[in-house]
């Protein structure tokens, strides 16, 4: 027996569901190749029942995350950054297998990846400051607006850029106070599935992100016409207008906020702007009374 | 010994009604092609005017002149002179306000004392407001240029017929859009005047277009291809099949729907004072309020002596002619209307449901019904859940803030909720947790153009007013 060849543990890529990793319960996988057509790994494939289970930990999530002060979901979501940047060597690999970039295009884009996480994760404590006001109502009240999350929101997470495009739809929603039910790339799912371990084994909620791998047409149906969805982010579906539109006709039934399919899928190296965190945002006006 | 009220009715005399209104397209009223139909007093059943119906090739004409009126003068314009126009309409509506009140009673049913110290005031404060942005919106927080995003259809309800003109008008304009409008088929009449003194204020042509009708007339401008943004104002379930209709356009929408407002009372409150915000909460406008307080939910300890006093005030509320100034609840907008409340009363009534009426003689003639409390209300009731839009209250109640909660948010709707507390820490912990756009604290039904208002979940999305009302009228 040669001693100098060891034969490689290797990697079960399953589904994020409520901070744990189960196998599809349809017990359905599907393989992905490498963009040259190579085996890369056997991914479980979500059903329709999956994606109904992961919005019941979604919605499960959300009062203690968006209840979290604004400060700890920042802290929590730099620390996801740390965490990725420990796995980096990981990231690099799948993202170059799966989207077929030389090792520093990859790299550049785990790069971008990490720090789009740091750009987000500052952004829980300073919303409201942003986003919400104080209203010189003509009247004896204290009168202000601030902006809360939405709720459950699904993600059609974007199906090109697996790692980069990912983490700039996933964390805008998560930022402010969502939970959601992620539907990742599906030539493309490994980046997604490493980023579920990054979560678990960071300080992120079980629940407060849900990653499914699969067909996105088996899932996304489900996840838009749910009424426990408040929200929908249909990036993932750029491009294929008929389906998108489908989604958003689906989505009315209890008048989730939609955030529609671009004709392409955006470049995601540009700097993010406010609008994929305040799509997924309410603005509450209370008015508080003044007297003696 | 009791002292009864004379009657002291608001003289019809300073409005001007026409026998038939056409509609208001570039700057002239011009004939609708469809079929004409009748304006009637709710208070009377008395036919006020005729008023025209926007076909689909009026409503095509409309946003053909909105859209030249917006390449070829309103787009360009400075914010500064768009703003002088929005002044100068907020000060003739300060001119004319008497005129207005009285036609906006007259056409709706409510009483004078709301439409002369509520509606119209508010509506000249929301142009006086929205005036002053139109050369600040690079201020506004979206971003260095913001740019309007063209033509705007607007759709608006019958129950704040010219308040719901002044939040859709006054930002759009404001921004730089130029809008189509349609009233509600039963309240066209504010908004034709409306379109008189934007005549008066020289408002280039085609800047603002009135187009009168029912559901056929909304539906052909939601569609209309040459649309860049859609406002709508009313009931839940239209409001969902005009999501349905853009889907997959480029439009953008805002939508401000239905409620089924929770108004909390805690034990510690002072009892007087939150009757009356009850009473305000359900019985302003004859209870057509999206964003009423339908459901009572009281702490167990001092319900019955909240009943009791909720009782004894209802039995003083004045029904009756909208004109009369002593006057706290007018007319059912329409038989349509009255036909629905009647329904869903009877509904709660046959689910078990106790009822209530104040003990007021109604008018023989018109769309009437008598303010009207149902206790002993489940959340499964129909009463709990539906709105009624209309005076009818349900009441239930809780023993902890945690089950208030609970309670309040166990509704689809999300547009706001009351709270009625003597303690200050307790108000801004319940209004962290309720799911709603607007809470009220030790107050109810309050509005103000600087104060965003609009609703979570299928109370439909968009703010409309301060700087937050806006973001619906920029493209960015």
């Amino acid at each position: 027996m040669p001693t100098d060849h060891r034969l490689d543990v290797r990697k079960t890529y399953k589904l994020y569901v409520g901070g744990k990793f189960p196998r599809s319960e349809s017990a359905r996988s599907y393989v992905v190749s490498d963009n040259k057509g190579r085996f890369l790994a056997n991914v479980a494939a979500a059903s329709r029942k999956d994606a109904r289970d992961a919005v019941v930990a979604a919605r499960a999530a959300f009062p203690g995350w968006s209840g979290a002060t604004a400060y700890n979901r920042g802290q929590v979501l730099y620390r996801v950054a740390e965490v990725m940047e420990g796995r980096r060597d990981q990231f690099v690999e799948v993202v170059s297998a799966g989207e077929g970039l030389s090792r520093s295009r990859a790299s550049a884009a785990v790069d971008r990846a990490v720090d789009r996480m740091v750009w987000y994760a500052g952004w829980a404590d300073k919303l409201a400051q942003v986003l919400g006001s104080t209203n010189p109502v003509a009247g004896p009240y204290f009168d202000f607006s601030v902006p809360e999350p939405t709720g459950v929101v699904a993600v059609l997470a974007p199906q090109e850029s697996s790692l980069l495009g990912l983490v700039s739809t996933v964390a805008p929603v998560v930022v402010s106070g969502n939970t959601c039910v992620v539907a990742s790339s599906y030539d493309r799912p490994l980046p997604a599935v490493t980023f579920a371990e990054v979560l678990a084994t960071s300080d992120v909620p079980g629940g407060v992100v849900n990653i499914l791998t699969g067909v996105v047409g088996d899932t996304a149906p489900t996840l838009a016409s749910h009424m426990d969805v408040n929200g929908i982010d249909l990036t993932g579906a750029a491009g294929d207008a008929e389906h998108a539109t489908e989604l958003e006709v689906a989505a009315v039934d209890n008048l989730k906020r939609v955030r529609r399919a671009p004709a392409n899928e955006p470049d995601w190296t540009a700097e993010p702007g406010l609008d994929r965190i305040s799509t997924f945002l309410e603005t509450k006006t209370v008015w508080h009374p003044i007297g003696v | 010994m009791a002292f009864e009220y004379a009657p002291a009715p608001e003289s019809r005399s300073v409005v001007d009604l026409r026998s038939s209104y056409g509609l208001f397209v570039n700057g002239e009223f011009v004939d609708g092609s469809g079929h004409a139909f009748k304006s009637v007093s709710p208070a009377t059943e008395e036919v006020l005017a005729e008023m025209a119906e926007a076909t689909a090739d009026d409503v095509d004409k409309a946003v053909a002149a909105a859209r030249r009126a917006y390449t070829r003068t309103w787009s360009k314009m400075s914010g500064a002179e768009r703003a002088k126009y929005l002044y100068r309409i907020a000060r003739i509506i300060q001119e004319r306000s008497r005129e207005l009140a009285v036609l906006e009673s007259l056409d709706n049913g409510k009483p004078i004392r709301e439409s002369r110290d509520v509606d119209v005031p508010l509506v000249a404060a929301y142009f006086f407001y929205y005036a002053g942005w139109a050369d600040k919106l690079h201020h506004s927080g979206f971003g260095a240029d913001p740019q309007p995003h063209g033509v705007a259809g607007q759709i608006i309800p019958w129950n704040f017929p010219l308040l719901m003109l002044a939040w859709k008008i006054a930002p759009a304009l404001a921004c730089g859009n130029t809008v189509v409008l349609k009233p509600a088929e039963t309240t066209s009449l504010t908004a034709l005047l409306f379109a008189e003194i934007c005549q008066q204020a020289d408002l280039p042509s085609g800047v603002v277009n009135i187009v009168t009708g029912a559901g056929e007339t909304g539906q052909a401008l939601v569609a209309h291809p040459g649309i860049d943004k859609v406002a709508f104002t009313g009931s839940t379930e239209v409001g969902k099949a005009i999501a349905r209709t853009v889907a997959g356009t480029s439009k953008s929408v805002t939508l401000e729907l239905g409620g089924k407002a929770a108004n909390i009372v805690f034990d510690d409150a002072p009892l007087d004072q939150a009757v009356e915000g009850i009473v305000n909460g359900i019985f302003f406008n004859q209870g057509h309020v999206c964003c009423a307080g339908s459901r009572l939910l009281v702490q167990e300890s001092v319900y019955d002596e909240v009943l009791m006093r909720l009782k004894r005030r209802m039995a003083t509320l004045r029904i009756g002619d909208p004109l009369d100034k002593n006057t706290d609840v007018g007319a059912i907008n329409s038989a349509e209307q009255l036909a629905r409340i009647r329904e869903l009363s009877e509904v709660g009534e046959a689910e078990g449901a106790e009822r209530w009426s104040a003990p007021c003689k109604l008018p023989d003639r018109g769309f009437w019904f008598a303010p009207t409390v149902f206790t002993g209300v489940t959340q499964a009731h129909r009463i709990a859940r539906e709105e009624i839009f209309g005076p009818v209250l349900s009441v239930l109640t809780f023993r902890t803030p945690a089950e208030a909660i609970e309670k309040a948010n166990n509704t689809p709707y999300g547009l706001s909720a009351g709270v009625w507390t003597d303690k200050g820490s307790r108000i801004l912990w319940m209004a962290d947790r309720l799911r709603a756009g607007v809470v009220w604290a030790n107050t109810f039904n309050r509005f103000d153009p600087t104060s965003p208002f609009g609703g979570y979940k299928e109370s439909g999305y968009g703010r409309e007013g301060g700087r937050h009302g806006l973001e619906a009228y920029l493209a960015h």
